[in-house]
Protein backbone atom coordinates (compact mmCIF):
# COMPACT_ATOMS: atom_id res chain seq x y z
CA UNK A 1 0.00 0.00 0.00
CA UNK A 2 1.18 3.43 -0.92
CA UNK A 3 1.61 5.70 2.08
CA UNK A 4 1.93 9.14 0.47
CA UNK A 5 0.21 11.88 2.45
CA UNK A 6 -2.97 13.36 0.92
CA UNK A 7 -1.47 16.86 0.95
CA UNK A 8 1.47 15.75 -1.14
CA UNK A 9 -0.78 13.89 -3.57
CA UNK A 10 -2.92 16.99 -3.97
CA UNK A 11 -0.02 19.33 -4.73
CA UNK A 12 1.59 16.74 -6.94
CA UNK A 13 -1.53 16.18 -9.06
CA UNK A 14 -2.48 19.84 -9.16
CA UNK A 15 0.80 21.63 -9.82
CA UNK A 16 3.95 19.53 -10.05
CA UNK A 17 2.58 16.95 -12.43
CA UNK A 18 -0.22 19.03 -13.87
CA UNK A 19 -2.35 16.83 -16.10
CA UNK A 20 -2.15 19.12 -19.07
CA UNK A 21 1.35 20.52 -18.84
CA UNK A 22 3.24 17.44 -17.85
CA UNK A 23 1.11 14.41 -18.69
CA UNK A 24 -0.60 15.78 -21.82
CA UNK A 25 -3.98 14.51 -20.75
CA UNK A 26 -7.10 16.29 -21.87
CA UNK A 27 -5.47 18.30 -24.63
CA UNK A 28 -8.59 18.25 -26.84
CA UNK A 29 -10.85 20.24 -24.47
CA UNK A 30 -7.81 22.33 -23.56
CA UNK A 31 -7.46 23.45 -27.18
CA UNK A 32 -11.20 23.51 -27.80
CA UNK A 33 -12.83 25.42 -24.95
CA UNK A 34 -10.01 27.62 -23.68
CA UNK A 35 -11.17 30.54 -25.80
CA UNK A 36 -13.31 32.27 -23.19
CA UNK A 37 -12.70 32.61 -19.47
CA UNK A 38 -16.22 31.71 -18.45
CA UNK A 39 -16.62 28.53 -20.49
CA UNK A 40 -13.12 27.46 -19.52
CA UNK A 41 -13.73 27.72 -15.80
CA UNK A 42 -17.13 26.02 -15.96
CA UNK A 43 -15.71 23.25 -18.13
CA UNK A 44 -12.96 22.79 -15.57
CA UNK A 45 -15.48 22.47 -12.77
CA UNK A 46 -17.59 19.97 -14.75
CA UNK A 47 -14.48 17.89 -15.42
CA UNK A 48 -13.45 18.03 -11.76
CA UNK A 49 -16.91 16.89 -10.70
CA UNK A 50 -16.93 13.96 -13.14
CA UNK A 51 -13.40 13.09 -12.03
CA UNK A 52 -14.32 12.90 -8.35
CA UNK A 53 -17.39 10.74 -8.94
CA UNK A 54 -15.71 8.41 -11.41
CA UNK A 55 -12.62 8.07 -9.26
CA UNK A 56 -14.73 7.05 -6.27
CA UNK A 57 -16.68 4.56 -8.37
CA UNK A 58 -13.48 3.25 -9.95
CA UNK A 59 -12.10 2.53 -6.50
CA UNK A 60 -15.15 0.41 -5.66
CA UNK A 61 -15.10 -1.33 -9.02
CA UNK A 62 -11.45 -2.17 -8.68
CA UNK A 63 -12.09 -3.82 -5.31
CA UNK A 64 -14.92 -5.83 -6.83
CA UNK A 65 -12.91 -6.86 -9.89
CA UNK A 66 -9.94 -7.89 -7.76
CA UNK A 67 -12.25 -9.93 -5.57
CA UNK A 68 -13.75 -11.64 -8.62
CA UNK A 69 -10.26 -11.94 -10.16
CA UNK A 70 -11.29 -10.45 -13.50
CA UNK A 71 -8.96 -7.45 -13.76
CA UNK A 72 -8.97 -7.60 -17.55
CA UNK A 73 -12.46 -6.10 -17.44
CA UNK A 74 -11.08 -3.03 -15.68
CA UNK A 75 -10.89 -0.78 -18.72
CA UNK A 76 -14.39 -1.61 -19.95
CA UNK A 77 -15.96 -1.06 -16.52
CA UNK A 78 -14.18 2.24 -15.96
CA UNK A 79 -15.22 3.69 -19.28
CA UNK A 80 -18.85 2.68 -18.75
CA UNK A 81 -18.88 4.36 -15.33
CA UNK A 82 -17.38 7.52 -16.77
CA UNK A 83 -19.86 7.59 -19.63
CA UNK A 84 -22.80 7.32 -17.24
CA UNK A 85 -21.41 10.01 -14.93
CA UNK A 86 -21.06 12.34 -17.88
CA UNK A 87 -24.63 11.63 -18.87
CA UNK A 88 -25.69 12.54 -15.33
CA UNK A 89 -23.79 15.82 -15.36
CA UNK A 90 -25.25 16.60 -18.76
CA UNK A 91 -28.83 16.12 -17.59
CA UNK A 92 -28.15 18.13 -14.45
CA UNK A 93 -26.67 21.01 -16.41
CA UNK A 94 -29.42 20.99 -19.03
CA UNK A 95 -31.95 21.46 -16.29
CA UNK A 96 -30.21 24.04 -14.12
CA UNK A 97 -28.05 26.01 -16.52
CA UNK A 98 -29.23 25.76 -20.14
CA UNK A 99 -27.04 28.69 -21.19
CA UNK A 100 -23.91 26.94 -19.99
CA UNK A 101 -25.14 23.73 -21.58
CA UNK A 102 -25.27 25.46 -24.95
CA UNK A 103 -21.93 27.18 -24.45
CA UNK A 104 -20.12 23.92 -23.76
CA UNK A 105 -21.89 22.30 -26.71
CA UNK A 106 -20.18 19.25 -28.12
CA UNK A 107 -17.45 19.34 -25.48
CA UNK A 108 -19.79 18.22 -22.73
CA UNK A 109 -20.46 14.72 -24.11
CA UNK A 110 -16.82 14.66 -25.14
CA UNK A 111 -15.81 14.70 -21.47
CA UNK A 112 -16.37 10.96 -21.82
CA UNK A 113 -13.39 10.78 -24.12
CA UNK A 114 -11.34 13.15 -21.99
CA UNK A 115 -8.19 11.19 -21.29
CA UNK A 116 -7.65 12.97 -17.98
CA UNK A 117 -10.66 11.33 -16.36
CA UNK A 118 -9.86 7.79 -17.40
CA UNK A 119 -6.24 8.49 -16.46
CA UNK A 120 -7.21 9.42 -12.90
CA UNK A 121 -8.97 6.07 -12.55
CA UNK A 122 -6.04 4.17 -14.08
CA UNK A 123 -3.29 5.98 -12.17
CA UNK A 124 -4.96 5.50 -8.81
CA UNK A 125 -5.27 1.79 -9.52
CA UNK A 126 -1.66 1.55 -10.66
CA UNK A 127 -0.37 3.42 -7.63
CA UNK A 128 -2.66 1.52 -5.26
CA UNK A 129 -4.12 4.59 -3.59
CA UNK A 130 -6.66 4.05 -0.84
CA UNK A 131 -10.07 5.71 -0.97
CA UNK A 132 -8.99 8.98 0.67
CA UNK A 133 -5.90 9.26 -1.50
CA UNK A 134 -7.97 8.52 -4.61
CA UNK A 135 -10.45 11.29 -3.91
CA UNK A 136 -7.71 13.79 -3.08
CA UNK A 137 -5.89 12.78 -6.26
CA UNK A 138 -9.06 13.35 -8.31
CA UNK A 139 -9.70 16.76 -6.72
CA UNK A 140 -6.09 17.79 -7.25
CA UNK A 141 -6.06 16.61 -10.85
CA UNK A 142 -9.36 18.33 -11.58
CA UNK A 143 -8.28 21.62 -10.03
CA UNK A 144 -4.98 21.44 -11.90
CA UNK A 145 -6.90 20.94 -15.13
CA UNK A 146 -9.14 23.90 -14.29
CA UNK A 147 -6.10 26.01 -13.45
CA UNK A 148 -4.50 25.25 -16.82
CA UNK A 149 -7.72 26.01 -18.70
CA UNK A 150 -8.23 29.29 -16.86
CA UNK A 151 -4.65 30.50 -17.39
CA UNK A 152 -4.85 29.61 -21.07
CA UNK A 153 -8.23 31.29 -21.56
CA UNK A 154 -6.90 34.48 -19.96
CA UNK A 155 -3.99 34.55 -22.37
CA UNK A 156 -6.18 33.77 -25.35
CA UNK A 157 -8.65 36.52 -24.50
CA UNK A 158 -5.79 38.99 -24.55
CA UNK A 159 -4.50 37.54 -27.81
CA UNK A 160 -7.82 38.23 -29.49
CA UNK A 161 -6.98 41.91 -29.24
CA UNK A 162 -3.46 41.68 -30.59
CA UNK A 163 -2.29 41.23 -34.12
CA UNK A 164 -0.87 37.83 -35.00
CA UNK A 165 0.11 36.42 -38.41
CA UNK A 166 -2.86 34.54 -39.89
CA UNK A 167 -0.78 31.41 -40.49
CA UNK A 168 -0.16 30.75 -36.82
CA UNK A 169 -3.64 31.65 -35.59
CA UNK A 170 -5.59 28.95 -33.80
CA UNK A 171 -4.19 25.66 -32.64
CA UNK A 172 -0.56 26.29 -33.58
CA UNK A 173 -0.33 29.44 -31.47
CA UNK A 174 -2.20 27.84 -28.58
CA UNK A 175 0.21 24.92 -28.58
CA UNK A 176 3.29 27.09 -28.58
CA UNK A 177 1.91 29.15 -25.69
CA UNK A 178 1.10 25.90 -23.90
CA UNK A 179 4.74 24.95 -24.40
CA UNK A 180 5.88 28.15 -22.72
CA UNK A 181 3.42 27.61 -19.85
CA UNK A 182 4.64 24.05 -19.50
CA UNK A 183 8.18 25.39 -19.26
CA UNK A 184 6.99 27.55 -16.38
CA UNK A 185 5.29 24.65 -14.64
CA UNK A 186 8.54 22.70 -14.87
CA UNK A 187 9.87 25.12 -12.28
CA UNK A 188 7.68 23.40 -9.70
CA UNK A 189 9.38 20.09 -10.36
CA UNK A 190 11.65 20.25 -7.32
CA UNK A 191 8.76 21.01 -4.99
CA UNK A 192 7.90 17.45 -4.07
CA UNK A 193 11.38 15.99 -4.13
CA UNK A 194 10.90 14.64 -7.67
CA UNK A 195 7.72 12.99 -8.63
CA UNK B 1 -7.10 -6.81 -62.17
CA UNK B 2 -8.37 -9.17 -59.51
CA UNK B 3 -11.49 -7.17 -58.84
CA UNK B 4 -13.47 -6.97 -62.05
CA UNK B 5 -16.69 -6.28 -60.14
CA UNK B 6 -15.63 -2.76 -59.25
CA UNK B 7 -16.14 -0.07 -61.79
CA UNK B 8 -13.40 2.51 -62.23
CA UNK B 9 -15.20 5.06 -60.07
CA UNK B 10 -15.80 2.62 -57.23
CA UNK B 11 -12.13 1.75 -57.28
CA UNK B 12 -11.25 5.41 -57.17
CA UNK B 13 -13.57 5.90 -54.23
CA UNK B 14 -11.95 3.05 -52.32
CA UNK B 15 -8.52 4.46 -53.04
CA UNK B 16 -9.73 7.83 -51.80
CA UNK B 17 -10.92 6.24 -48.53
CA UNK B 18 -7.42 4.93 -48.01
CA UNK B 19 -5.40 7.99 -48.97
CA UNK B 20 -7.56 10.70 -47.48
CA UNK B 21 -6.36 10.02 -43.94
CA UNK B 22 -2.71 10.46 -44.88
CA UNK B 23 -2.60 14.17 -45.53
CA UNK B 24 -5.83 15.84 -46.62
CA UNK B 25 -7.75 14.72 -43.56
CA UNK B 26 -4.81 13.72 -41.42
CA UNK B 27 -6.41 13.04 -38.03
CA UNK B 28 -3.69 14.73 -36.04
CA UNK B 29 -2.42 17.62 -38.12
CA UNK B 30 -5.66 18.68 -39.77
CA UNK B 31 -8.54 17.51 -37.59
CA UNK B 32 -6.63 17.93 -34.31
CA UNK B 33 -7.82 14.57 -33.00
CA UNK B 34 -5.78 12.33 -30.75
CA UNK B 35 -3.37 15.03 -29.69
CA UNK B 36 -2.81 13.59 -26.22
CA UNK B 37 -0.92 10.43 -27.24
CA UNK B 38 0.80 12.35 -30.03
CA UNK B 39 2.30 14.69 -27.47
CA UNK B 40 2.80 12.24 -24.65
CA UNK B 41 4.53 9.22 -26.14
CA UNK B 42 6.46 10.91 -28.93
CA UNK B 43 9.62 11.30 -26.85
CA UNK B 44 11.33 8.47 -28.69
CA UNK B 45 10.90 6.85 -32.10
CA UNK B 46 10.33 3.35 -30.75
CA UNK B 47 7.58 4.49 -28.40
CA UNK B 48 5.99 6.46 -31.21
CA UNK B 49 6.04 3.53 -33.64
CA UNK B 50 4.58 1.09 -31.14
CA UNK B 51 1.89 3.56 -30.10
CA UNK B 52 1.02 4.20 -33.75
CA UNK B 53 0.81 0.51 -34.54
CA UNK B 54 -1.28 -0.28 -31.45
CA UNK B 55 -3.71 2.50 -32.29
CA UNK B 56 -3.92 1.38 -35.93
CA UNK B 57 -4.65 -2.17 -34.79
CA UNK B 58 -7.47 -1.04 -32.51
CA UNK B 59 -8.78 1.32 -35.18
CA UNK B 60 -8.95 -1.38 -37.87
CA UNK B 61 -10.52 -4.03 -35.63
CA UNK B 62 -13.09 -1.75 -34.08
CA UNK B 63 -14.00 -0.13 -37.42
CA UNK B 64 -14.54 -3.56 -38.96
CA UNK B 65 -16.69 -4.79 -36.08
CA UNK B 66 -18.72 -1.59 -35.83
CA UNK B 67 -19.32 -1.60 -39.56
CA UNK B 68 -20.42 -5.23 -39.35
CA UNK B 69 -22.86 -4.47 -36.55
CA UNK B 70 -24.05 -1.14 -37.90
CA UNK B 71 -27.55 -2.41 -38.68
CA UNK B 72 -28.04 -3.92 -35.21
CA UNK B 73 -26.86 -1.10 -32.99
CA UNK B 74 -29.77 1.11 -31.87
CA UNK B 75 -29.11 4.75 -32.55
CA UNK B 76 -29.67 5.89 -28.96
CA UNK B 77 -26.96 3.77 -27.43
CA UNK B 78 -24.47 3.82 -30.29
CA UNK B 79 -21.74 5.83 -28.56
CA UNK B 80 -21.82 3.54 -25.54
CA UNK B 81 -21.68 0.48 -27.76
CA UNK B 82 -18.78 1.89 -29.77
CA UNK B 83 -16.82 2.63 -26.61
CA UNK B 84 -17.35 -0.84 -25.22
CA UNK B 85 -16.22 -2.38 -28.53
CA UNK B 86 -13.16 -0.13 -28.61
CA UNK B 87 -12.34 -0.88 -24.98
CA UNK B 88 -12.42 -4.59 -25.75
CA UNK B 89 -9.86 -4.27 -28.52
CA UNK B 90 -7.68 -1.95 -26.44
CA UNK B 91 -7.59 -4.58 -23.72
CA UNK B 92 -6.51 -7.11 -26.37
CA UNK B 93 -3.79 -4.75 -27.63
CA UNK B 94 -2.67 -4.02 -24.07
CA UNK B 95 -2.15 -7.69 -23.24
CA UNK B 96 -0.63 -8.35 -26.67
CA UNK B 97 2.07 -5.73 -26.21
CA UNK B 98 2.70 -6.93 -22.69
CA UNK B 99 3.34 -10.37 -24.16
CA UNK B 100 5.58 -9.12 -26.96
CA UNK B 101 7.74 -6.65 -25.08
CA UNK B 102 7.43 -5.82 -21.42
CA UNK B 103 9.83 -2.93 -21.89
CA UNK B 104 7.66 -1.11 -24.42
CA UNK B 105 4.62 -1.83 -22.28
CA UNK B 106 6.33 -0.11 -19.36
CA UNK B 107 7.43 2.87 -21.47
CA UNK B 108 3.94 3.46 -22.85
CA UNK B 109 2.38 2.89 -19.44
CA UNK B 110 -1.12 4.21 -18.95
CA UNK B 111 -1.18 5.64 -22.45
CA UNK B 112 -1.74 2.20 -23.86
CA UNK B 113 -5.00 1.88 -21.95
CA UNK B 114 -5.81 5.45 -22.86
CA UNK B 115 -6.16 4.47 -26.53
CA UNK B 116 -9.79 3.91 -25.51
CA UNK B 117 -10.33 7.63 -25.28
CA UNK B 118 -8.38 8.46 -28.42
CA UNK B 119 -10.83 10.65 -30.30
CA UNK B 120 -9.60 9.37 -33.68
CA UNK B 121 -11.09 5.93 -33.11
CA UNK B 122 -14.47 7.10 -31.85
CA UNK B 123 -14.48 9.80 -34.51
CA UNK B 124 -13.93 7.33 -37.37
CA UNK B 125 -16.51 4.95 -35.85
CA UNK B 126 -19.13 7.66 -35.63
CA UNK B 127 -18.37 9.48 -38.85
CA UNK B 128 -17.50 6.60 -41.14
CA UNK B 129 -17.72 3.00 -39.97
CA UNK B 130 -21.29 3.27 -38.71
CA UNK B 131 -22.46 4.32 -42.17
CA UNK B 132 -20.31 2.42 -44.66
CA UNK B 133 -19.56 -1.12 -45.81
CA UNK B 134 -16.97 -3.27 -44.08
CA UNK B 135 -14.38 -3.08 -46.86
CA UNK B 136 -14.55 0.69 -47.06
CA UNK B 137 -14.46 1.08 -43.29
CA UNK B 138 -11.34 -1.07 -43.08
CA UNK B 139 -9.64 0.95 -45.83
CA UNK B 140 -10.60 4.17 -44.08
CA UNK B 141 -9.29 2.82 -40.76
CA UNK B 142 -5.98 1.81 -42.37
CA UNK B 143 -5.66 5.28 -43.91
CA UNK B 144 -6.39 7.13 -40.69
CA UNK B 145 -4.22 4.76 -38.69
CA UNK B 146 -1.25 5.27 -40.99
CA UNK B 147 -1.87 9.02 -40.96
CA UNK B 148 -1.76 8.99 -37.17
CA UNK B 149 1.34 6.80 -37.14
CA UNK B 150 3.08 9.13 -39.61
CA UNK B 151 2.33 12.19 -37.51
CA UNK B 152 3.43 10.61 -34.23
CA UNK B 153 6.59 9.08 -35.75
CA UNK B 154 7.43 12.44 -37.28
CA UNK B 155 7.14 14.06 -33.83
CA UNK B 156 9.10 11.23 -32.26
CA UNK B 157 11.92 11.52 -34.79
CA UNK B 158 12.33 15.26 -34.32
CA UNK B 159 12.16 15.06 -30.55
CA UNK B 160 14.55 12.16 -30.23
CA UNK B 161 17.12 13.62 -32.63
CA UNK B 162 17.09 17.03 -30.97
CA UNK B 163 16.66 15.90 -27.41
CA UNK B 164 18.81 12.80 -27.33
CA UNK B 165 20.95 12.96 -30.47
CA UNK B 166 19.82 9.52 -31.54
CA UNK B 167 17.34 7.82 -33.85
CA UNK B 168 15.53 4.73 -32.53
CA UNK B 169 18.30 4.29 -29.98
CA UNK B 170 21.17 4.59 -32.50
CA UNK B 171 23.58 7.38 -31.63
CA UNK B 172 23.79 9.89 -34.49
CA UNK B 173 26.17 12.64 -33.52
CA UNK B 174 28.74 11.06 -31.23
CA UNK B 175 29.80 12.26 -27.81
CA UNK B 176 30.40 15.90 -28.73
CA UNK B 177 26.68 16.51 -29.18
CA UNK B 178 25.05 18.39 -26.33
CA UNK B 179 21.47 17.04 -26.17
CA UNK B 180 18.70 19.59 -26.19
CA UNK B 181 16.99 18.04 -23.18
CA UNK B 182 14.01 20.33 -23.29
CA UNK B 183 12.78 18.58 -26.42
CA UNK B 184 12.15 15.30 -24.58
CA UNK B 185 10.50 17.10 -21.69
CA UNK B 186 6.78 17.89 -21.96
CA UNK B 187 7.24 21.46 -23.13
CA UNK B 188 9.28 20.29 -26.13
CA UNK B 189 6.27 18.25 -27.21
CA UNK B 190 4.10 21.34 -27.28
CA UNK B 191 6.71 23.36 -29.17
CA UNK B 192 7.32 20.73 -31.84
CA UNK B 193 3.62 20.02 -32.29
CA UNK B 194 2.87 23.73 -32.61
CA UNK B 195 5.64 24.15 -35.15
CA UNK B 196 4.50 21.13 -37.16
CA UNK B 197 0.99 22.50 -37.23
CA UNK B 198 2.30 25.84 -38.34
CA UNK B 199 4.11 24.05 -41.17
CA UNK B 200 0.97 22.18 -42.20
CA UNK B 201 -0.99 25.46 -42.14
CA UNK B 202 1.56 27.19 -44.35
CA UNK B 203 1.56 24.36 -46.90
CA UNK B 204 -2.24 24.20 -46.99
CA UNK B 205 -2.66 27.97 -47.26
CA UNK B 206 -0.18 28.11 -50.15
CA UNK B 207 -1.98 25.27 -51.92
CA UNK B 208 -5.30 26.99 -51.51
CA UNK B 209 -3.89 30.25 -52.83
CA UNK B 210 -2.47 28.41 -55.83
CA UNK B 211 -5.79 26.68 -56.50
CA UNK B 212 -7.49 30.06 -56.39
CA UNK B 213 -5.03 31.52 -58.89
CA UNK B 214 -5.54 28.52 -61.16
CA UNK B 215 -9.31 28.91 -61.05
Amino acid sequence: MNMESPGFIFINACIINNFIFSYFLGICPFLGVSGKWETASRMGIAVTFVMIISSTCAYGINLLLTWLDVQFLQLICYIVVIASTVQLVEMFMKKYSPALFRALGIFLPLITTNCAILAVALFQTNRQYNILQSIVFAIGGGLGFTLALVIMSGIREELELSKVPPMIKGAALTLIIAGILSLGFMGFAGLGGGG
Amino acid sequence: MNEPIYSASAKHENFDCLVRGLWKENPVLVSLLGCCPTLAVSNSVINAVSMGLATTFVLICSSALISMLRRFIPKEVRIGTFIVIIATFVTVADYLIQAISLEIHKALGAFLALIVVNCIILGRAEAFASKNTIAKSILDAIGSGIGFTLAIVCMGTIREILGNGSFAGIDLFGPSFEPWVIMILPCGGFFIFGTLMLGANIVNTRQRAKAKLGA
